[in-house]
């Protein structure tokens, strides 16, 4: 469900920045996605290709996805170690005192994109 | 041939914008929006119901009720005397702000508090800004204090934390200190407010929060 809210969004997005590069049609769209964010990467996936079918933008276009390793840093020995299995307990020290320094991303790194005005791309990007 | 557009930009970053915008909309209507979290079954209707009838006179409050069906939750408040609409997600789990300002237009346009009670859930609603000017969550008694713990969004995201049901204090392990300090372990600004609405115990220190986070936000 959650997957769902969230492909709205991204295709939301999408529409804005099509408008804003005059870009006709779109290939591929490549996510960040946190080893800790939350987001479910199959549901997405599910979520995508259902969704993409819906709308002519995005007909077709493939989702990459590229996932961030979770690194967490402790305030106390400054130890920077892997969240994931660890936790928010320092490995080194014990303490508690710990942040999340990257892992919590979600963000659209980038589309490849057919712009108006380019030559009809031939064979199977053709279709719009 | 397919041109790259690099973008940076955050999956919520449309709703983010939306969020804010309306924000600044009711603001120039003078309506206080509060969002309130919580999961399904830990006494949001009944905090609301009792909050009503404590500030009748102090503010004109008004209810979004967002579930998934059903308008149990509205029919309950408007027994008060209270407006109340029914906003129905239709599935999805969470109110993002294009879905809050929908709902908004079914209300009646005056000054006063609405809360939107979004949908019983302790993880997708934390990621969607709603376009309220303050987040409250709830966390019931016998739920248990170590919410915190497993539920972190929700309470980094939330200026007030109500741990509702005191009354049931004797029949739980739920310790009020430990809930407290684990949800300022997470953000240490969280206003914490032991309720029972139904015997009363500690409610007028959370509406005095609200009146008081109203006053500033009208003078700021």
């Amino acid at each position: 469900m959650h997957e769902l809210g969230i492909v709205k969004h991204v295709i939301k997005t999408l529409e804005e920045v099509a408008a804003e590069n005059d870009v006709r049609r779109i290939g591929s769209v490549t996510l960040r996605i946190g080893e800790v964010s939350g987001v479910v990467v199959e549901q997405l996936v599910d979520c995508w290709n259902y969704f993409r079918e819906k709308n002519a933008l995005v007909r077709g276009a493939e989702l990459k996805v590229e996932l961030v390793e979770a690194l967490t840093r402790c305030t106390e020995c400054e130890t920077v170690y892997k969240t994931v299995p660890q936790g928010k307990i320092c490995p080194n020290c014990g303490s508690g005192s710990t942040y999340l320094l990257v892992g919590n991303e979600f963000s659209i790194k980038e589309i490849e994109a057919e712009l108006n005005g380019d030559p009809p791309a031939d064979g199977q990007g053709g279709r719009s | 041939m397919l041109k790259v557009i690099e973008l940076k930009r955050t999956v919520t970053d449309s709703n983010d914008r939306d969020a804010a915008l309306l924000r600044g909309e009711l603001k120039e209507r003078g309506i206080f929006l509060i969002n309130l979290m919580s999961a399904p079954g830990s006494g949001k209707t009944t905090l609301l119901s009792r909050t009503i009838t404590d500030l009748a006179g102090e503010a004109a409050i008004g209810v979004m009720e967002a579930d998934i069906a059903s308008d149990v939750d509205a029919a309950r408040i408007k027994a008060l005397g209270a407006e109340s609409i029914q906003v129905h997600t239709d599935g999805m789990c969470h109110m993002d702000a294009g879905m809050t300002r929908a709902g908004l237009e079914g209300m009646e346009d005056r000054p006063g508090i609405v809360f939107l009670e979004n949908i019983g859930n302790l993880i997708c609603p934390a990621e969607f800004d709603t376009g309220a000017h303050k987040n409250v969550m709830i966390l019931s008694v016998p739920e248990g204090d170590d919410k915190p713990l497993k539920y972190p969004l929700m309470f980094t995201k939330s200026d007030a934390l109500v741990i509702t049901k005191t009354d049931t204090l004797p029949y739980f392990d739920f310790d009020i200190e430990k809930a407290a300090s684990r949800a300022k372990a997470l953000n240490p600004d969280i206003a914490v407010f032991p309720v029972s609405a139904k015997t009363g115990e500690g409610m007028r220190a959370w509406e005095d929060w609200l009146i008081s986070s109203r006053g500033e936000w009208n003078d700021a």
